[in-house]
């Protein structure tokens, strides 16, 4: 495998009117081609703001912080994102080489214009294809995704496509440019779950087919367990676990994710009481000082737990947790 | 459980009109068809299935807030019996008090311009439950406890509070009016992980202080599982298994149910892509197929599936299954 994406010191703020709020707080993270990352959180957690940060597809307000890099490995070579400044040299991070599928589908299609009017447009803005071309190359997609009868579906709107159909058409479209990186924010979290099943099996069968590789955010471990090779766990704004998606399954070891996965409801222990994680996600406002998960941790060993940020620790040769307890001698420091 | 069903659907439907065209009958909706279903008193009896199976539609029917087309609902307490499809004004007022329902979205239930104490106390201003305003303060504040909201919470405006917060608001709400029936229409589909097992746990505990029913829709097998003791799956309109909780999961005999069983993503890495597909997807409910409602995605249908729609029979202790195939079909 060869290396895709490379996040190192991922750090950014917007300025707001209630002050300047920290959303991502130095993440690193490398995903080679081919592989499947899931990034997991809950809702405030940064996951989707991390994965638009690679493509700068942040609001204006937005502040990276200066030590950010994120460096695009492609054929013609390095592509250095922090450094595109204008649409021209942005086009290769949005929608070139690297594609996002959004959650709701009926939100992402403009609902006005035909889907296939759509994947045409982006087809000649990324590609060298004629108009024909593109036509033909969309209903293949379309086809190819499952949907069935793609002429006929090339020339309806979104809003005659069902939930399924519609998340179908928008991986029809983001795979159609041949992306080197698909970044799929929670793309069956508005799905039944039957539907789910189906579009997840799809998205396996196109990684294999095309060996790109697949940013999955979502909060849901099921899915995840289902899906990635590999998983990043984040809490406000910090990477908090990292490591194969057997070993933070299996192993969590930071006690973030051990409460996520001891809150989730399973069908092995049917009428046993559900374990919450105690308290609230903090606001973005009031980020708790040294690690940001003690206000809530059931763990905590002591006062250094609000008072120094933890350090990110190897657990396994695969995985890496933020947590003090991996580091007991932390105390003299 | 050997009083009377707290709640009982007989051969309910509820249909809603279409715009039609000019000739011809107007065409119509059948969102719930035919439905017969009790539920006991201190029930948490959950309602599953797809979006469309109009499992909603049935929960607001049982609220007398969606038209009752066909068939009726029965609504007794040990006060008062209700028949809902010929409730008189005054006697649709008093239901109000004993029917509440919590709603999905606690960012869009709760009204930005209230305080949460104004929130929780409309229902008994509205209601005139209460003599006064010191009254109706004390009852805010005590129901208020129970949701974990403190005097200080009262002050604020619900922007201030955070989804699993606002979902405490919501509940509080529903219960200040001292009701015996809740429904709960997907109350924690839009709340995190570790706040929802807090929002379902509050549910439960609620339910057993109190001597609530619950009615909980939702589409989470895994939540239903834990929560409730009873459960029906729906799909297009049509019931088509009840059972209580753990011989659904155990032993599911639709394949419609065992179909969304396997669907659920397995949190096990090494277990992927085992579990047994549903193709397709839910028809439209304007033009359901002939037959078993099912039978366009049923793997196991047959000739007889495709003409001849299956009922509701008995396959076990208060089990029950809609599928002509059920006894040949082992899962």
């Amino acid at each position: 495998m060869s290396r895709l994406i490379d996040v190192e010191n991922l750090t950014l703020q917007f300025d707001t009117d209630e002050g300047r709020i920290t959303a991502v707080d130095n993440v690193s993270f490398s995903l080679e081609a081919g592989e499947v990352m899931g990034l997991v959180g809950e809702s405030g957690s940064g996951k989707s703001v991390t994965a638009k940060s690679l493509m700068k597809l942040n609001p204006r307000n937005a502040v990276y912080g200066p030590d950010t890099r994120i460096t695009l490995h492609l054929d013609e070579g390095p592509v250095d994102v922090m450094s595109l400044q204008t649409d021209r040299e942005m086009k290769i991070v949005r929608g070139g080489s690297i594609s996002l599928i959004f959650q709701e589908p009926m939100a992402s299609f403009a609902p006005a214009i035909s889907i296939g009017d759509q994947m045409v447009e982006q087809l000649l803005i990324h590609t060298n294809y004629s108009k024909p071309q593109a036509k033909e190359v969309s209903i293949e997609m379309l086809d190819r995704v499952g949907i069935s009868d793609p002429r006929t579906r090339f020339g309806q709107y979104a809003f005659e496509l069902s939930g399924g159909m519609r998340q179908r058409a928008m991986i029809a479209m983001a795979l159609s440019t041949k992306p080197k990186l698909l970044i799929a924010d929670e793309p069956t979290t508005a799905l039944d779950v039957t539907i789910q099943a189906q579009v997840i099996d799809l998205m396996k069968d196109l990684v294999s087919e095309f060996g790109m590789g697949i940013i999955f955010i979502t909060h849901d471990l099921g899915v995840i367990a289902q899906t990635a090779d590999k998983v990043a766990v984040m809490y406000l704004g910090r990477l908090v676990e990292q490591g194969t998606v057997r070993d933070v399954i299996r192993r969590p070891a930071h006690p973030y994710t051990r409460g996520l996965l001891a809150a989730l409801p399973t069908l092995d222990d049917i009428g046993a009481p559900l374990t919450p994680i105690p308290g609230d996600i903090p606001s973005p406002l009031e980020r708790p000082s040294g690690c940001v998960y003690h206000t809530r941790c059931q763990e905590v060993i002591g006062p250094r737990c609000a008072a120094q940020v933890p350090a990110f620790l190897k657990v396994d040769a695969d995985h890496a947790a933020a947590c003090h307890i991996y580091d007991p001698a932390g105390d003299s420091e | 459980m050997s009083r009377s069903p707290l709640i009982t659907a007989k051969n309910l439907s509820v249909h809603y009109p279409l715009r039609g065209s000019l000739i011809g009958p107007a065409p119509f909706v059948r969102a719930v068809n035919d439905v017969s279903l009790e539920i006991a008193p201190g029930s948490f009896f959950g309602l599953v299935g797809e979006s469309g199976s109009g499992k909603t539609t049935l929960g607001r029917a049982m609220l007398r807030a969606a038209p009752i087309s066909k068939g009726d609902v029965h609504f007794d307490d040990g006060e008062v019996a209700y028949s809902l499809k010929n409730l008189g004004k005054k006697e649709l007022k008093d239901y109000r008090k004993r029917a509440q329902l919590i709603f999905q979205d606690p960012y869009a239930a709760l009204s930005p311009r209230m305080t949460v104490r104004d929130i929780v106390a409309e229902p008994l201003e509205v209601m005139g439950l209460t003599r006064s305003r010191a009254d109706t303060d004390e009852r805010v504040r005590e129901i208020a406890a129970k949701c974990r909201l403190n005097v200080e919470h009262l002050r604020r405006f619900p922007h201030a509070f955070s989804g699993g917060q606002r979902q405490r608001i919501s509940i509080a709400r529903a219960l200040v009016s001292g009701p015996k029936f809740i429904v709960a229409d997907e109350s924690v589909a839009a709340l995190d992980v570790s706040i929802q097992a807090d929002v379902l746990n509050l549910l439960k505990a609620i339910q057993h202080d109190m001597g609530l029913t619950f009615l909980f829709i939702s589409h989470d097998l895994s939540v239903v599982a834990h929560v409730c003791d009873h459960v029906a799956v729906m799909y297009l309109g049509r019931l088509v298994e009840t059972a209580p909780t753990r011989t659904l999961f155990s032993g599911p005999r639709h394949p419609y149910t065992k179909a969304l069983l396997s669907a659920i993503p397995s949190l096990d890495p090494d277990d992927r892509g085992k579990a047994q597909k549903l193709e397709g997807e839910i028809p439209s409910p304007t033009n359901p197929p002939p037959g078993c409602k099912f039978q366009t995605r049923c793997p196991h249908a047959m000739d007889r599936c495709r003409v001849e729609e299956p009922v509701l029979e008995s396959a076990g202790v208060e089990h029950n299954v809609a599928c002509h195939r059920w006894k040949e079909l082992i899962f």
